[in-house]
C-alpha cells in the first residue's frame, strides 16, 4: 500500500464528497415542494464543493502517490476492496466537478419546469458517481460508478430532453454500455493474471504483449467512446442537443472526462508497451477528430450542435496531448481537460440561456441579440474566445502545451493539428458575429430581456477561471507535475527514448 | 430420525393439509389466501429458524444443510412475496382460488424438497411434485379473452415438462447401470473414478436436461415465453422465480458428478449458455408482450447462471446461487409490477406500462430497479452476480465465454432500458391512479432494498454461498 497515502484531515474527506450528494439527494425526496428541492439540491452541491476545497490546500505537489487515502474491505471472497484516494492527475477534475455541480443546479433553475423533484435527484446521484469515478483505486469500484453514472444521465435526457430525446438517450447508453462491457472482460483479464483489482497494483507489471494489446483495445473502445473520439463520436451531438442545458454541460464538462482520464490513469500506465504499439492510430486519429470536428462545426446552423462538434475536435486535442507521452503534452491534456470543461460547459448554459428566451437553438433566431443583450454577448464572447484559444484564456495554455509537446515530437504532427485550432476561430467567430450583429435577416430581438442575477451568477466563476487559469496557469500546472512524471516513468518513455518520425508511420 | 431438521418442508406439508380440507369443506377464496399468506410467513420464520440445522433423513436420501436451507429460505420468500402482492389475483376465477393456493403450496413444497434431494429417485419424487402442481396452475387461469391462450400453454408445458422429465429419467438410468446406485454420494466418485467416459458423460448431461427444462436453457425453453404468456400474471411471477433457484441447486448437484476436467460436460454446457444467452436476448428485443419479453430474457438469464456451473468448481457454484437469488429478487419485482398493471388480470404489453411513473411512482422505480439490475448496470445486483460469475468462467480459462457473454449484456440493455423509458417517458392511456396496497408496497420497498443491497455487498450472501458448496456431498 505504499503507492497511498491515508487520509488525515480527520473526516474521511474523499467519501464524504462521494455521498454527501447521495445522501442529500435521498433526503431531498422526502422534501415537499419544487422550491424546496431546488435550495436543497444548491445547498448540497454548495456544501460538497466546499468541503473539496481542502483537497487543493492540503494536496502535496510534491508526490506522486495516492493522496487523502480510504482502504476498506468491501468483498473479500475476491479481494474487491473500497479504496480511494486521488493524485494530480484527478484532483482538478474532482475540484471542477464539484465546482460545476451548484451551476449546475443554477442552470436548471428556470429551464426545468416539470418533475423538478426527480430532476435535481438525477443531478446529484450524478454527480456521487461522477466523484467516485475520479477517487477510485479499486478497478470493481471504479466500474460500478462508471456505469451507475449511466441510468441518471440516460434519465436526464430521456425525461427532459428535447424532442428527439428517446433516440438520442438510447443512443447514449447503447454506445457507452457497449464499450465498456468489454471494459469489464478486461479488467477481469487483469484480475485473472495479477490477482488483485488494484488499480495501482496492476500499474507497472509485467503483462506478455498479445495480452496487453488485447486489454488496451478493450481499455480504448470504453474510453474513445467516451471522450468520444472520431469515428466513435456518434452518438455525441445526439445526446447533447436533446439533453437540457445541465445534461450538456454535465455530459461536455465532466463526462467526456472520464474517457480521456480512463486514457491517462489505466492505458499509458497499464498498458504501456500495447499503448507505443497503437500510438501512432491514435495520434492520427485525434489529428482527424480534430479537423473532422472542426470542419462540421463550421457547417451547424443549431448552436448547441455547433459547440457538440467542436468538442468532438477539442477532444482531439486533449487525446493528441495524451498521447504524445511527453510531459508537455500530457500536462496540456489535463489542463485543456478542465479547460474544456470551463469553457464548453459556460458556451451550454450560454446556449441554454438563448433558448429560455427564444425556445430554438438555431443561430438565425439568435441572430442579433447584442444590442438587447449586453450582458449576455460579452459573456459569450469570452468563452467563444477561450473556445478558440485566444491568448490570455485558459485554452490559450492548454492547446499550447499540446502544440509544443507535439512540435517536440513531430513536427508533421503538429502541422496537421494546427488547421484544428484555425477552424475553431472560423466557426466559433462566426458564431459570435451572428448572435452579436446578425445578419440582414435579423428578427426582432427587442422583446428579448439580458441575463438576470442568477445568469449572472451562474456564469462568473466559470469567466474567473477562463482568466485565471489564462494568465496564471502555475497553481493549475504544479499539482500534476509530480504525477504525469511519475506517469511517464511508467510507460517506459523515459528510457526508451522519444517518439520519433519513423514510429508515427503505421506499422 | 431427527423430525425438526424437517421442520419447513413439514410446515408446508401441514399447510397444505389443512388448505386440502379448507377448500373440501368450501372454504372462500379469500379464507384460502390467508391459511396460505400464514403458512408461507410462518413457513419463511421456519426456514429462517433452521437455516443451521444439519443431518440426513430417510435413509441418507435426503440431505439438509447450509445449502438447502439457504435456498429454502429464499424460495419460501420468494413464495411468500408472490402472495403478498397478488392480492386480488385477478387472474384466477373465484371458485378455484381453494386449490390454487393449495397447489401453490404444493408446488413450493416440492421445490423445498428438491433442494435437499441427495438420491436420484427423491429428486425425481420431488420434481414431479412440484411440476405437476404447476402444470395444474397454469390452465387455472380466468381468462377474459376467449382465446384460451392458457390451454394451450398448460398442454405445451405438461408435454414439453414430460419429454423432459424422460430425458432426465434416461439419464438417471445410465447413472444407476454405470454406478450401481441412485446415491449421489455413491455415484459421484464413481463416476469420477471411471475417467469419465462418454457414457458417464451422456448420464449427466441427460440427468441434468430435467433442470435445463426448469430453468428453462435452451433448447430446453420451449414452454417458457407461452407458459408466461398463458399463466395468470400471478402464476408467471411464481413459475418465473421460485423453481429456477431449484433448478439451479440441482444443477450443481448433478454437476458434482464431473470432474472438472471433463471437457465434453465444459463444453455442452458452453453450448448451451451461449445458445441460450444468444436466442433469449435476441427474441426477447423484438417482444411487446412484458411477460414474454421477461420469458425470454429468463431463457438469457439460465444462460448467464451456467456461466458458473460451466467452471465446475466451487467457487463457481456458488457464484450461480448468489446470482440465482438475486434474480428471484429481480423477477418477483419485476411480475409484481405487471400483476399491478393488469386490469383484470390480462397480460401487460409493454406499452401498458406508459406513464407508470405518474400512476404509481413507487411501482415505476420497483421496475426499473428490477430491469436495470436484470441488465447488470451496478449498483444493482444484477451487475455484481454478473460480474463474479464472468470472474468465475474467465479463471476457469473460459475467456471467449466471458466475452459473449458481455456482448449479451449489452444486448440485453436495449430491451430492459425500453420498459424503463416506457415506464418513465410515454403517457399512459388511462391516467388514472394504481391502487397500490399496503402489502405490495413493503413488497416493492423490501424487494428494491434486496436488490440493491445483495448488488453492494454480496459478501455476507458470497460467504455463505461459498460455504454451503463446499458442503454440498
Amino acid at each position: 500500500m505504499d503507492f497511498l497515502i491515508l487520509n488525515d484531515l480527520g473526516f474521511p474527506i474523499l467519501s464524504v464528497l462521494i455521498f454527501l450528494p447521495l445522501a442529500g439527494g435521498l433526503l431531498m425526496l422526502c422534501i415537499p415542494g419544487d422550491t424546496a428541492a431546488k435550495y436543497w439540491a444548491l445547498a448540497v452541491t454548495l456544501a460538497t464543493a466546499a468541503i473539496s476545497l481542502p483537497l487543493y490546500s492540503h494536496f502535496d505537489a510534491s508526490t506522486a502517490r495516492y493522496q487523502f487515502g480510504e482502504h476498506l474491505p468491501w468483498i473479500k471472497a475476491l479481494d474487491i476492496n473500497y479504496t480511494l484516494g486521488i493524485d494530480g492527475i484527478s484532483l482538478l477534475l474532482v475540484l471542477m466537478t464539484t465546482l460545476l455541480m451548484p451551476l449546475c443546479v443554477l442552470g436548471s433553475w428556470k429551464y426545468i419546469d416539470k418533475r423538478v423533484k426527480e430532476f435535481m435527484f438525477c443531478l446529484l446521484v450524478m454527480e456521487t458517481s461522477m466523484l467516485g469515478v475520479f477517487m477510485a483505486l479499486d478497478f470493481v469500484l471504479f466500474y460500478v460508478l462508471w456505469e451507475a453514472m449511466l441510468i441518471p444521465m440516460y434519465l436526464l435526457i430521456a425525461i427532459w430532453g428535447g424532442p428527439r430525446k428517446v433516440y438520442a438517450s438510447i443512443k447514449f447508453f447503447l454506445y457507452t454500455l457497449a464499450g465498456s462491457v468489454l471494459l469489464l472482460v478486461a479488467i477481469i483479464g487483469l484480475y485473472v493474471s495479477k490477482g488483485t483489482f488494484s488499480i495501482p497494483a496492476l500499474m507497472g507489471q509485467d503483462y506478455s504483449t498479445t495480452f496487453q494489446m488485447l486489454v488496451f483495445l478493450a481499455f480504448f473502445l470504453a474510453f474513445a467512446i467516451k471522450v468520444p473520439m472520431f469515428p466513435f463520436h456518434t452518438w455525441l451531438p445526439a445526446a447533447h442537443v436533446e439533453a437540457p442545458t445541465a445534461g450538456s454541460v454535465i455530459l461536455a464538462s465532466v463526462l467526456l472526462k472520464m474517457g480521456t482520464y480512463g486514457f491517462l490513469r489505466f492505458c499509458l500506465p497499464i498498458t504501456p508497451e500495447a499503448t507505443r504499439y497503437f500510438l501512432p492510430y491514435v495520434l492520427w486519429l485525434s489529428i482527424a477528430g480534430i479537423l473532422y470536428g472542426g470542419f462540421t462545426a463550421l457547417a451547424q446552423k443549431d448552436m448547441k450542435k455547433l459547440i457538440a462538434y467542436s468538442s468532438v475536435g477539442h477532444m482531439g486535442f486533449v487525446t493528441l496531448g495524451i498521447f504524445l507521452l511527453n510531459q508537455r503534452g500530457i500536462e496540456g491534456a489535463i489542463l485543456q481537460m478542465i479547460n474544456h470543461g470551463i469553457t464548453t460547459g459556460a458556451l451550454f448554459f450560454c446556449v441554454g440561456m438563448i433558448y429560455e428566451r427564444t425556445h430554438s437553438r438555431e443561430l438565425a433566431v439568435a441572430a442579433g441579440v447584442g444590442k438587447y443583450m449586453p450582458f449576455y454577448v460579452t459573456y459569450l464572447a469570452f468563452f467563444s474566445l477561450s473556445s478558440l484559444a485566444f491568448p490570455g484564456t485558459n485554452s490559450f495554455v492548454g492547446e499550447f502545451l499540446i502544440l509544443a509537446g507535439s512540435f517536440a515530437q513531430n513536427k508533421i504532427l503538429s502541422a496537421c493539428a494546427i488547421p484544428g485550432a484555425v477552424l475553431a476561430a472560423a466557426y466559433m467567430l462566426r458564431m459570435l458575429q451572428r448572435v452579436i450583429w446578425g445578419g440582414t435577416d435579423n428578427p426582432d430581438q427587442s422583446a428579448l430581456t439580458d441575463l438576470n442575477l442568477r445568469e449572472i451568477v451562474t456564469l462568473a466563476p466559470l469567466l474567473m477561471f477562463v482568466f485565471w487559469i489564462g494568465l496564471s496557469p502555475e497553481p493549475f500546472m504544479d499539482v500534476m507535475h509530480a504525477s504525469v512524471t511519475n506517469l511517464i516513468k511508467q510507460t517506459g518513455l523515459a528510457s526508451n527514448g522519444a517518439v520519433t518520425l519513423s514510429s508515427l508511420m503505421l506499422p | 430420525m431427527k423430525l425438526t431438521l424437517f421442520a419447513p418442508e413439514l410446515f408446508l406439508l401441514v399447510g397444505s393439509l389443512v388448505l386440502f380440507l379448507a377448500g373440501s369443506f368450501g372454504a372462500s377464496g379469500r379464507k384460502a389466501r390467508a391459511i396460505t399468506l400464514a403458512v408461507a410467513l410462518g413457513g419463511l420464520v421456519v426456514c429462517i429458524s433452521s437455516l443451521h440445522a444439519q443431518g440426513m433423513l430417510f435413509y441418507d436420501t435426503y440431505k439438509v444443510d447450509l445449502f438447502s436451507q439457504m435456498l429454502k429460505l429464499a424460495m419460501t420468500a420468494g413464495f411468500a412475496a408472490v402472495l403478498l402482492f397478488g392480492t386480488e389475483l385477478k387472474g384466477v376465477a373465484d371458485d378455484v382460488r381453494p386449490e390454487y393456493y393449495l397447489f401453490l403450496t404444493l408446488s413450493t413444497l416440492g421445490l423445498l424438497m428438491l433442494v435437499s434431494s441427495v438420491d436420484l429417485l427423491t429428486v425425481f419424487i420431488s420434481l414431479e411434485l412440484s411440476s405437476y402442481s404447476l402444470y395444474l396452475l397454469v390452465p387455472m387461469r380466468d381468462d377474459h379473452s376467449g382465446l384460451r391462450i392458457q390451454m394451450e400453454s398448460a398442454i405445451k408445458y405438461i408435454l414439453f415438462g414430460v419429454v423432459a422429465t424422460g430425458v432426465m429419467l434416461f439419464g438417471m438410468s445410465y447413472v444407476f447401470g454405470l454406478t450401481g446406485t441412485t446415491f449421489l454420494a455413491a455415484a459421484v466418485p464413481a463416476l469420477h473414478a471411471m475417467q469419465f467416459s462418454p457414457a458417464a458423460v451422456i448420464a449427466v448431461a441427460l440427468t441434468m436436461g430435467g433442470f435445463f427444462f426448469k430453468l428453462a436453457v435452451f433448447p430446453f425453453h420451449f414452454w417458457a415465453p407461452d407458459v408466461y404468456q398463458g399463466a395468470s400474471n400471478e402464476t408467471t411471477a411464481f413459475i418465473a422465480s421460485v423453481p429456477k433457484v431449484a433448478a439451479v441447486a440441482l444443477l450443481i448437484r448433478i454437476a458434482m458428478m464431473t470432474p472438472s476436467d471433463s471437457h465434453a460436460v465444459v463444453s455442452l454446457l458452453a453450448l448451451l449458455s451461449v445458445c441460450s444467452m444468444f436466442y433469449g436476448n435476441l427474441v426477447a428485443l423484438v417482444q411487446t408482450d412484458f411477460k414474454r419479453m421477461l420469458g425470454f430474457s429468463g431463457i438469457a438469464h439460465a444462460g448467464y447462471v451456467l456461466l458458473g456451473i460451466v467452471t465446475l468448481r466451487e467457487s463457481g457454484y456458488a457464484m450461480a446461487v448468489y446470482y440465482i437469488i438475486g434474480y428471484l429478487a429481480m423477477t418477483v419485482a419485476g411480475f409484481m409490477v405487471a400483476c399491478k398493471v393488469s386490469k383484470n388480470g390480462e397480460n401487460v404489453s409493454i406499452a401498458d406500462l406508459g406513464g407508470l411513473y405518474k400512476r404509481s411512482p413507487l411501482l415505476a422505480f420497483t421496475l426499473a430497479v428490477s430491469m436495470f439490475g436484470m441488465a447488470g448496470i451496478p449498483p444493482f445486483v444484477g451487475f455484481m452476480s454478473k460480474f463474479l460469475l464472468l470472474t468465475e468462467a474467465y479463471n476457469a480459462g473460459l475467456l471467449w465465454l466471458v466475452v459473449l457473454a458481455a456482448i449479451n449484456t449489452a444486448i440485453s440493455i436495449y430491451y430492459y432500458l425500453s420498459v424503463v423509458r416506457v415506464t418513465y417517458t410515454s403517457e399512459a392511456e388511462d391516467p388514472s391512479l394504481l391502487h397500490v396496497d399496503g402489502a405490495t408496497k413493503a413488497v416493492s420497498v423490501i424487494l428494491v432494498a434486496i436488490i440493491i443491497a445483495l448488488g453492494l455487498l454480496p459478501d455476507t450472501v458470497v460467504k455463505v454461498a461459498s460455504e454451503a458448496v463446499k458442503t454440498l456431498l
